[in-house]
């Protein structure tokens, strides 16, 4: 107990080296960790805390080594999970189980394409939650808590998998452009144990005295030497886009009864031609990009996949259709579109000739 | 070379900051606090490595691990590692020796298996944990022979923390189902199968054999599964006794309804379970001495218990909550089990090219991603001739995995029974006589010509036919009278000349604490199980099955007192179905005073 209790006044950074204007505090507290390292008696109360916030979520996939299920947590106590914007979020029929086994239908409320990131919500209250405002920034050598539902091992009212490691660096994943599968670019927290498995995205990295810190990304495969990549994201790069979408921004549902300009925008007028419409949910990937149209000339390419719509959610042709419906031809059209790796943002503007 | 020099000025501002770190007055009494936290965690790894083993088959290709778990030798490993064995393996120890040994029992579903180490009598061991004491965060360790690393047999140490307790992992293939297994971080790699998992007690929680690997290849992902210390408590006296042992099943299907409780979905007329009551729609709420919330929470807390075990169920109807008492089935049809435990062997004697050296690491990823357990199945070519001292302590016969063992367990129980629990002589009648509890007399007598039960109303006899499933006297007793007589025949013929007898393994008896020590008994189309007190060496109770596929006549016996240096029971209680038959307390037990004639009835 004593040792518990002094290992964790020794996480805090110490005021001496802040003084001493010594940046190279990583290494220093790495090795203060080697020296006064793991001997952290049970970790079950932080466990306990944490393990009610966690939540199963089962959607689309279950064919061709697509997981059908990965992980969250809740952050509002009236139902609001934070996960990965993955595939698995790719239905209507979303559920998300709860750690005492309860079973909710959930909608997703956003995501953020940029930060594949995606807020759930469920028709419950009172639930035991984490905070996003009191999330903490971790150092290199932080010890941590990896809380998901790896491999879908749980099920039901069964916890979640717990894993213990170090954060070993804070980094940004663009340090090695082109060889990560992600458009976030941003820093994350690289761990030295092997966290992000089939069904983790979405999972709580917590700290020993169970403070979020991070959340755990979709599967990252190094495309030059097949290793894989075990990481977290900052909770801090998270807030804002979580503000947003619960703000209404990045959303994928509107009220169908706001008002509607009197014409609309068409993307034909911009030159853009839509992949067919064949499926209930067909991905709304560009086919087709018009010489000398405004599409063409802002760069907008075949195969782009358009993601957001003036800042909103859109995951199929319909649901870019009926966007599209409330947006004047006369206005500017911000396309937000994945090509390969890269995020690109595109604005269009309808050519007189055609209003 | 500049970045030489400022990484040097960084690393010294480092080392310089982390010691004015530690020199901070607070700081000094907790690394002495963390040290000793640390010497002690080296000093619980010390005292257990020397038990676990590297598992060798035969001809030196492949392998695994083991743990010793008693001074004369009997080690603890998975039944994937010692199927490409066959009957003998050489065991790597800690102390730099290589030991032969042989195999005893196996749990093909359960994926474990016994072995005996030869060469010492005094093995260095571990015990066993509460593997239920368990709490998801406690840290363990694993030891054993990942990678087949270990040339000079010295075990590798990973050490984790446990990240779910109560799994379940659907079986690979047809078999190695692991229910109720533990989940650890802890590195778990190939070759490390059958090592154990240690608590920081030093003590086996669990049996390490199997990993989650997916797109990864086969290396450590951070999930890997023990099978539970618990689960494995619960077969150790069939494997002890030599014995493939099957898992349970309760002959009905458990599903989640639309609230997501546990009910019976569907249920076999023909199995205990319904002629206890059960019925499809009923809600269970309890199995096996553990709360039931989830259909998935039944199937771990069944993936327990051997077959044939008897295991408490609650169920709720309307409301009303039922408590019975259940006999599980086995999983598998006899055939079947044989069949499955021996699949992989029949395999193995196809040529089969050598599969790569397991230490190289693989890139790519698999084409088929599987869930597999984690070891190498290499054929064993040509099987060498087995050791003397192997030889000397293997016995093939249909339906065990080393015969040898399970007339050993016989001889035990049979010693204990004589020892401490001896009833009364068997060469000549036995005449016993007492009170009934309802009330009024009654009297006995049982000797090889038949047994006669006399009331004060009533007579009953019974004379042994070619057919003893038939005839069973009195009328709804389920054939006490052919039970007495077995008994009775049991303590005159012994184990050699009773009929077929084989020890079935420890299990639990009714209301009594602990596990029983069983001896089961064919003779003339029936069964008979013996039910044995492992420390007093007595018999508690004998269960006798006409049918195989009907309740049973059972009789308990209690109270017991000692005659003239034999023990024999003043307390009968007689049960069959729900219903207690009768409850007779003795007053008088004795022999026949004159000679019988000689036994020439029987066969």
């Amino acid at each position: 107990m004593t040792a518990e209790k002094s290992f964790q006044r020794r996480t805090f950074f110490p005021a001496s080296l802040i003084a001493g204007g010594l940046f190279n505090y990583g290494l220093a507290l790495l090795m203060l960790f080697l020296c006064v390292s793991p001997a952290v008696a049970g970790l079950s109360e932080t466990i306990e805390q944490v393990q009610p916030k966690m939540v199963k979520i089962y959607g689309a996939g279950g064919f061709r080594g697509l997981e059908s299920y990965q992980s969250g947590f809740l952050i509002s106590p009236d139902g609001h999970v934070l996960t990965a914007f993955t595939h698995v979020l790719d239905t209507e029929y979303l559920t998300v189980v709860l750690a005492d086994g309860r079973r909710f239908d959930a909608k997703m409320l956003g995501a953020d394409p940029r930060l594949e990131v995606a807020v759930l919500k469920i028709e419950a209250e009172q639930l035991p939650y984490f905070d996003l405002r009191e999330a903490v920034s971790l150092q290199p050598g932080a010890r941590v808590l990896a809380f998901s539902n790896l491999f879908g091992v749980a099920f039901g009212d069964e916890p979640v998998s717990v894993q213990k490691g170090t954060v070993a660096v804070a980094a940004n994943l663009a340090a090695r452009r082109g060889v990560f599968e992600s458009p976030y670019r941003g820093p994350v927290y690289v761990l030295d144990v092997t966290t992000n498995n089939p069904g983790a995205a979405g999972g709580a990295l917590v700290t020993f005295s169970g403070q979020l810190a991070g959340m755990l990304g979709k599967e990252l495969r190094n495309s030059l030497n097949h290793t894989w990549l075990n990481y977290a994201l900052p909770i801090a790069e998270l807030r804002q886009s979580v503000e947003d979408i619960c703000a209404g921004r990045f959303v994928a549902e509107r009220d169908p009864s706001a008002a509607k300009p009197s014409r609309h925008v068409e993307l034909g007028a911009l030159g853009i031609i839509l992949v067919p419409d064949v499926l209930e949910r067909t991905p709304p990937y560009v086919d087709q990009v018009l010489p000398d149209s405004p599409a063409a000339r802002a760069g907008l390419r075949a195969d782009d996949l358009i993601l957001l719509c003036n800042d909103r959610l859109v995951q199929s042709c319909k649901m870019l259709a009926a966007e599209l419906e409330f947006i004047g031809a006369e206005e500017p059209l911000k396309l937000t579109v994945q090509r390969g790796q890269d995020l690109l943002e595109f604005s269009l503007h309808t050519p007189k000739d055609a209003l | 070379m500049n970045t030489t020099v400022h990484l040097f000025a960084d690393f010294v501002c480092a080392l310089l900051t982390a010691f004015q770190a530690i020199a901070a007055d607070d700081v000094k009494q907790p690394s002495a606090a963390v040290l000793e936290a640390q010497s002690q965690r080296i000093a619980v790894i010390e005292k257990a490595l020397p038990a676990v083993l590297a598992v060798f088959p035969p001809t030196g290709r492949g392998g695994g691990s083991g743990v010793v778990i008693s001074p004369d030798g009997y080690a603890l490993t998975n039944f994937h590692v010692v199927l490409p064995c066959g009957k003998a393996m050489k065991c790597g120890m800690a102390d730099g020796k290589v030991y032969d040994a042989v195999l005893v029992g196996i749990d093909p579903t359960g994926d474990v298996a016994l072995i005996k180490l030869f060469g010492r009598d005094d093995f260095p061991f571990v015990e066993l944990a509460d593997s239920d004491k368990l709490c998801v965060g406690d840290w363990v360790f694993a030891a054993g022979n990942p990678f087949l690393l270990a040339a000079d047999l010295q075990p590798t140490v990973t050490f984790g923390l446990v990240s779910g307790v109560h799994r379940y992992q659907y079986p690979s293939g047809t078999l190695l189902e692991y229910a109720d297994c533990i989940q650890t971080d802890a590195a778990i790699n190939p070759g490390n199968s059958g090592g154990p998992l240690f608590n920081m007690s030093g003590q086996v929680v669990g049996i390490n054999g199997r990993g989650s690997f997916e797109k990864r290849g086969r290396v450590h992902v951070g999930a890997a599964y023990a099978i539970s210390s618990n689960q494995i408590k619960n077969f150790l006296g069939a494997l002890r006794g030599g014995r493939i042992v099957d898992h349970a099943t309760l002959g009905a299907i458990v599903a989640s309804d639309e609230q997501g409780r546990p009910v019976i979905d569907e249920i076999l007329e023909d199995s205990d379970a319904y002629r206890r009551g059960l019925r499809e729609g009923d809600e269970i709420v309890a199995f096996g001495g553990r709360p039931i919330t989830s259909a998935n929470g039944f199937k771990n807390a069944l993936g327990i218990f051997p077959k044939g075990w008897r295991v408490p169920l609650s169920f709720r109807r309307d409301g009303r909550r039922y408590d019975i008492l259940v006999r599980l089935a086995g999983v598998h049809g006899e055939e079947e089990l044989l069949e499955k435990a021996g699949t992989i062997k029949r395999e193995e004697k196809q040529p089969m090219p050598l599969p790569e050296p397991p230490d190289q690491p693989n890139p790519t990823p698999p084409e088929n991603p599987q869930k597999k357990p984690p070891f190498n199945l290499r054929p064993a070519r040509i099987e060498p001739p087995l050791p003397e001292i192997v030889a000397k302590h293997y016995q093939e016969k249909r339906g065990f995995a080393n015969y040898y063992f399970n007339v050993q367990e016989q001889r035990r129980v049979w010693q204990a029974w004589q020892a401490q629990g001896k009833p009364l002589p068997a060469e000549r009648a036995w005449l016993l006589a007492g009170e009934r509890a309802e009330g009024g007399p009654f009297s006995l007598r049982i000797d090889d010509a038949g047994v006669a039960l006399k009331l004060t109303s009533a007579e009953f006899n019974w004379t042994p036919g070619d057919e003893f499933a038939l005839n069973l006297q009195p009328p709804h007793s389920g054939g006490l009278l052919t039970a007495l007589y077995l008994w009775r025949r049991l303590a005159k013929e012994g184990l050699e000349r009773f009929g077929d007898v084989y020890y079935f393994g420890a299990a639990p008896l009714a209301e009594q604490p602990g596990l029983m020590d069983v001896l089961i008994g064919s003779y003339k189309g029936v069964d008979c199980r013996f039910y044995f007190e492992p420390q007093e060496g007595r018999l508690l109770a004998l269960e006798f099955f006409a049918d195989p596929e009907a309740d049973p006549c059972e009789v308990y016996f209690s109270d017991y007192r000692q005659l003239d240096g034999y023990w024999m029971p003043a307390r009968m209680e007689v049960r069959y179905g729900n219903d207690v038959f009768a409850v007779l307390n003795f007053n008088t037990w004795r022999t026949e005073p004159e000679a019988a004639p000689p036994a020439n009835s029987h066969p």
